[in-house]
């Protein structure tokens, strides 16, 4: 579904944040993104969608991202910001769940529709007609997750998805990505919430990959963990 | 509540008034545009002088008000801050026009003090006609209108999205004015010499904000073009408010009803 070939991407000339990346993602696979903070993590997720462009590879379902295809690849990718704020552009969660439906040409009823019934599945239909700002962070994190859910994506990528949520609602949270059936890349350093929504699990490090393989088995490994400056997930340390 | 907070949440008061329900909520958006545009001209076509002519202007707003049940103070205290400045306009007049105009109760007043009323007059009159179409119509209602009336869709665009933005920009001023005050406690506003820094930090973040925003639009699938609410048809009730309203202030503007209604008493 994703697949990065040989990627390398720099912000300022000579100093590469991506140095040759390549991975595979499965149709259908939940892989959690993980690395200390500047491992290039969030740049990932951006080159996926097209919001950045460096060299080597990426392709979206088999098509290579370029210009001519990105419109293309959008429309399959959904992905939750890290702070639903910026996200939330639209004075109502309905109307902020219809914006991206109808900029893809889907008629006002279907939109309507796929409204009800993804405010249905997640259990939000008091929230449709709320306004954004008078929503709690909580809410507005499932309300963002809700927006994406309606475009209907074939993979959906978040970045932090748990950040700055009760523990009650960080629950609700890691749930609600449990039960999404689309191919899942989550970036995170909530290694807990990784563990309880990923198979596989990706360790950058500089921008390169620092492991691969199944969560189990990487947020296991204390001193790998360690020597990339993150720490056991706590249902894993014992404490 | 600090004062940004305080902007913001009038901000999402004005999208509240607008989903109440009256006759005027219910009216047609392009039927409240067009007759507020023509409200809006008619007043500002009067004469300089002719203040007697310009009062009952006045009728329609507060006729309006009160159908729409939105009160008259609201828009004051909405207004607050702008009207100031409309009644600023004209000020200057009575200094270079001081021929004697009018005579009240025995003192002349000049053309200058009436021209400076009328001005005043018109723009406080201009502002609530303009503050009752935004309270009683939602703004993707009040755009979706303008582009039935074949404004360019850009321009539309440009007015939606700032006016999203201004809540954008007023959260972010918030949280800058919070943290400011809570390492300058008992500080009235900012200091002059924080001014510089404080209002590039704002435009820094409002721009981190404004990209992020973007980006979120475009990665769900935004191009230049916005799906606007849909309005209902335009009906025969709204096309007779419409004109009536035009009626009305056609001859609002050219039978002087002051002076008309005066001259039945005196007779």
């Amino acid at each position: 579904m994703i697949e990065f070939q040989h990627v390398r991407f720099a912000y300022e000339k000579g100093r590469e944040v991506i140095r040759d990346l390549s991975f595979r993602i499965a149709r259908g696979e939940a892989v959690g993104l993980i690395g200390a903070n500047g491992a290039g993590k969030s740049t990932v997720m951006k080159l996926a969608l097209g919001l950045l462009s460096g060299e080597g590879r990426i392709l979206i379902d088999g098509e290579e991202l370029n210009r001519q295809t990105l419109a293309s690849a959008r429309r399959k990718l959904g992905f939750v910001l890290q702070n639903s704020d910026n996200q939330m552009f639209m004075p109502t969660v309905y109307e902020d769940m219809i914006f991206g439906p109808l900029n893809y040409m889907v008629s006002r009823e279907e939109a309507d529709r796929r409204v009800d019934e993804v405010l249905a599945r997640l259990d939000l239909q008091a929230l449709k007609h709320r306004h954004n700002h008078r929503i709690s962070g909580g809410e507005k994190r499932m309300a963002a997750i809700a927006t994406i859910l309606a475009m209907e994506p074939e993979a959906i990528l978040m970045d932090e998805p748990s950040s700055a949520l009760d523990p009650c609602n960080r629950r609700l949270v890691i749930n609600t990505i449990r039960g999404l059936e689309q191919t899942k890349l989550i970036s995170s350093h909530d290694l807990d919430m990784i563990l309880d929504t990923c198979s596989r699990v990706i360790l950058l490090s500089e921008g390169r990959i620092a492991a691969d393989g199944p969560a189990e088995e990487i947020l296991r490994d204390r001193a790998l963990l360690e020597r990339n400056h993150l720490e056991l997930p706590l249902r894993l340390a014992g404490g | 509540m600090n004062k940004m907070e305080k902007a913001l949440h009038e901000l999402t008061e004005m999208d509240d008034l607008a989903a109440r329900s009256s006759p005027v909520h219910a009216l047609h958006p392009t039927a409240k545009l067009l007759s507020t545009i023509a409200y809006i001209i008619v007043t500002v076509s009067f004469d300089k002088y002719d203040l007697g002519g310009l009062f009952p202007m006045l009728l329609w707003p507060v006729l309006l008000f009160e159908i729409s049940g939105i009160p008259l103070r609201t828009c004051f205290y909405k207004l607050r801050i702008v009207l100031p400045l409309v009644m600023a306009v004209g000020l200057f007049n009575p200094l270079y026009d001081r021929a004697p105009m009018l005579l009240l109760g025995g003192t002349a007043v000049s053309g200058g003090v009436v021209s400076m009323l009328t001005l005043m007059l018109k723009g406080v009159f201009c502002l609530m006609a303009s503050f009752l179409l935004m309270a009683t119509t939602p703004i993707d209602s009040l755009c979706a209108a303008l582009r039935r009336l074949h404004v360019p869709g850009m321009l539309v665009t440009l007015l939606l999205l700032t006016y999203r933005y201004v809540g954008v920009m007023t959260e972010e001023l918030a949280i800058m004015t919070d943290a400011y005050h809570l390492r300058a406690p008992g500080q009235k506003g900012i200091h002059v010499s924080a001014w510089g820094s404080f209002l590039g930090q704002l435009l820094l973040r409002s721009m981190d904000r404004a990209q992020e925003l973007y980006g979120s639009m475009q990665l769900r699938g935004y191009h230049e073009h916005f799906h606007y609410a849909p309005i209902r048809a335009f009906r025969l009730p709204d096309g007779l408010y419409t004109l009536a309203c035009g009626a009305a202030f056609l001859l609002l503007r050219f039978v002087n009803l002051g002076r008309l209604l005066g001259g039945l008493v005196v007779r």
